[in-house]
């Protein structure tokens, strides 16, 4: 039986793949740069973005206590709060830089992709290094501007958040 | 950079009004190697929730005070603690952080162990024949003492400590407001947990977790967003008001009322029509079973509170557990729990809970992050030198307010007294004159 969520081809399926690369790669530099309002446009108005507890990787928000579970307004609010000058452990805002790899497309069906994918992220501030190492889950649907993310979901490798102490910046 | 120690570690002129901490306490490794011996070996630890070991053989293996321990329910329903090193020859004999097992068994040479610590399985147990061998005194050594109150259990490692019900002191009648929001006075932890860092002297976390002079200037934003998203209901625009406490043996809190919403039982608009009536029915329950002025504690007042050494439960727009430990004189382990009323259930009210919780606390809310900000940036500071002692006197002279430093005061009095291996019995300032007694006066940093 043919597998009717992936594309058939492997000229499509690289495609496809490439173009979620593209944008994730993208959202990467817009992050790295800063650039919150560019950021949140990424998002549709029914967006989450979860970041679930280091000791319950697969934890559900509607009843496990995760690290984060942000609905669109939580969401602005942490742009907005990252983009004034009293959220004090980004201002002034660290240097990141992120690594997005191992790229794969789960599904595509209809207008809606879930993906995942690696990324390394390090972050640089006051003489100290932190590093985060997770995976993204996440679910892109087409519309007339482009991918936009709909379920954004980040799972934290390491066993516990040291000694990185929090997270300040959008992982 | 290591700071010497001088005469005095705590000034403390009751009298006076003078109450200064010398930075040597945050920056010394001798005081950081004396703290673990005089206060972590010498305290009540907490060490879980009952409602974490729901099953027979359900574990959770807690790192105390730099110990691996095994926190179990045995197969005959009740809790223990044991050390978790195989009486063998040293391999720890639980290698995960939770799980239901009817037996550990120890990987190394493969001793087997039941639930409740006992011997019962050694390959080849007949080369032990003819010696002094003894399989019951090789079983898991329990913690010299394990106690619990109301559900919190604790572990300490000095066999004549005080029963943990005369430590908790004045503790008690805080957590016992916290325990009867629940009809059954059963509390639930929710899965998952906050485990983080930061690299900071401990201490600086037990000053902060009942810090109520900081909630404005370092929380702005979080305060900010409450109140856009109307979470910040009613009476009146009465404002934030309330005192700190010494409750004795070195614990502390402060109990104020605030705009906000509480789970139990304080509604406000950005909880939803929806979810009223059942908040007013919890609180209508609470009046019936606890009479109407207790219920108005319980419902309508907001607790942070420090279980000396390193727990804190905060009872404001979630109940949240918190442990610290010391790692070096320069970073800390922290661990945080969410824990409800089992009568919430899995459903909205739980979710709300959460939400709660992640919007202010924890490494990715909209406070916390500040918090380890603060924490970090005073550890710099200590090491630029130059001033030698914090001060710790505001309120000294007037009955404590939420924004004074009476807690932390009660705090390190306990703490310099077991650092200098003495005892006290009164962990609060001088009595007061009548005309200093102050009202209960509204603070002037509204949230509005
Ligand atoms: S060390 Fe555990 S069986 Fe030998
Ligand atoms: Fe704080």
């Amino acid at each position: 039986m043919t597998d009717t969520t992936m594309p058939q081809t492997t000229h499509d399926r690289l495609m496809l793949r490439l173009e979620v690369e593209e944008f994730l790669i993208e959202e990467a530099a817009i992050l790295d740069e800063w650039r919150l309002d560019d950021w949140i446009a990424l998002f549709t108005d029914d967006a989450t973005y979860v970041v679930p507890s280091t000791d319950l990787a697969g934890g559900d928000p509607a009843r496990d206590l995760t690290l984060i579970d942000d609905d669109r307004l939580r969401l602005e609010w942490r742009v907005k709060r990252l983009k004034s000058r009293h959220a004090h452990r980004e201002y002034p805002w660290s240097r990141t830089r992120r690594l997005v790899t191992n790229v794969r497309v789960l599904r595509a069906e209809d207008d809606e992709l879930d993906i995942t994918a690696s990324i390394l992220v390090h972050r640089f501030r006051h003489g100290r290094q932190d590093h985060f190492v997770a995976r993204y889950l996440m679910t892109l649907v087409r519309t007339e501007d482009g991918l936009r993310i709909r379920r954004r979901r980040a799972e934290i490798d390491q066993e516990r958040l040291s000694p990185n102490g929090a997270l300040s910046m959008i992982l | 950079m290591s700071s010497a120690r001088p005469e005095v570690l705590v000034e403390d002129q009751k009298d006076d009004g003078t109450f200064r901490v010398h930075r040597s306490a945050f920056l010394s490794d001798e005081i950081h190697a004396a703290e673990m011996q005089r206060v972590f070996e010498r305290s009540w630890l907490f060490i879980g929730h009952e409602s974490e070991l729901a099953e027979k053989g359900e574990y959770r293996r807690r790192k105390i005070a730099g110990r691996s321990i095994i926190f179990v329910r045995s197969d005959d329903g009740e809790i223990r603690a044991f050390h978790n090193t195989c009486p063998h020859r040293g391999a720890i004999v639980c290698r995960q952080d939770k799980g239901v097992a009817k037996a550990f068994q120890c990987f190394y040479h493969a001793w087997t162990f039941n639930s409740r610590g006992q011997l019962k399985g050694i390959p080849g147990k007949d080369g032990y024949d003819g010696g002094t061998f003894d399989a019951a005194e090789r079983s898991l050594k329990p913690v010299a003492r394990f106690e619990s109150y109301r559900g919190f259990h604790f572990v300490s490692f000095q066999e004549d400590i005080q029963p943990l019900y005369d430590y908790l002191a004045g503790a008690r009648e805080y957590l016992d407001l916290i325990v009867d929001q629940s009809p059954s006075g059963q509390l639930r932890v929710a899965d998952g947990s906050h485990q983080y860092s930061i690299r900071a002297n401990w201490k600086l976390l037990a000053e902060n977790s009942i810090d109520g002079y900081h909630g404005m200037p370092t929380h702005q934003t979080y305060f900010e967003y409450v109140a856009e998203a109307g979470g910040l209901g009613g009476k009146g625009g009465k404002k934030l008001h309330g005192r700190g406490h010494s409750l004795g043996n070195g614990h502390a809190c402060v109990e104020y009322w605030a705009p906000w919403g509480r789970p139990v039982a304080r509604w406000v608009p950005i909880m939803g029509e929806e979810a009223k009536p059942a908040i007013e029915a919890a609180k209508a329950e609470i009046v019936e079973r606890q009479g109407a002025e207790k219920a108005d504690r319980i419902c309508e007042w907001n607790r942070n509170m420090l279980i000396y050494p390193n727990l804190v439960i905060n009872d404001i727009m979630s109940t949240t557990i918190r442990t610290f430990w010391p790692v070096s004189k320069d970073y800390m382990e922290i661990d945080a729990w969410a824990i409800a009323p089992v009568e919430e259930g899995e459903g909205e009210a739980l979710q709300t809970r959460l939400h709660n919780f992640l919007e202010f606390l924890g490494p990715g809310g909209f406070a916390t992050p500040d918090d380890v900000e603060a924490l970090e940036s005073c550890q710099i500071g200590f090491e630029a030198g130059g001033e030698q002692w914090n001060d710790v006197s505001r309120g000294m002279k007037r009955e404590a307010l939420v924004d004074d430093e009476l807690q932390m005061r009660a705090f390190w009095r306990q703490w310099v007294a077991q650092i200098e291996g003495y005892e006290i019995d009164d962990w609060g300032d001088a009595p007061l004159p009548d005309e200093l007694v102050t009202p209960d006066a509204e603070r002037t940093w509204a949230i509005t």
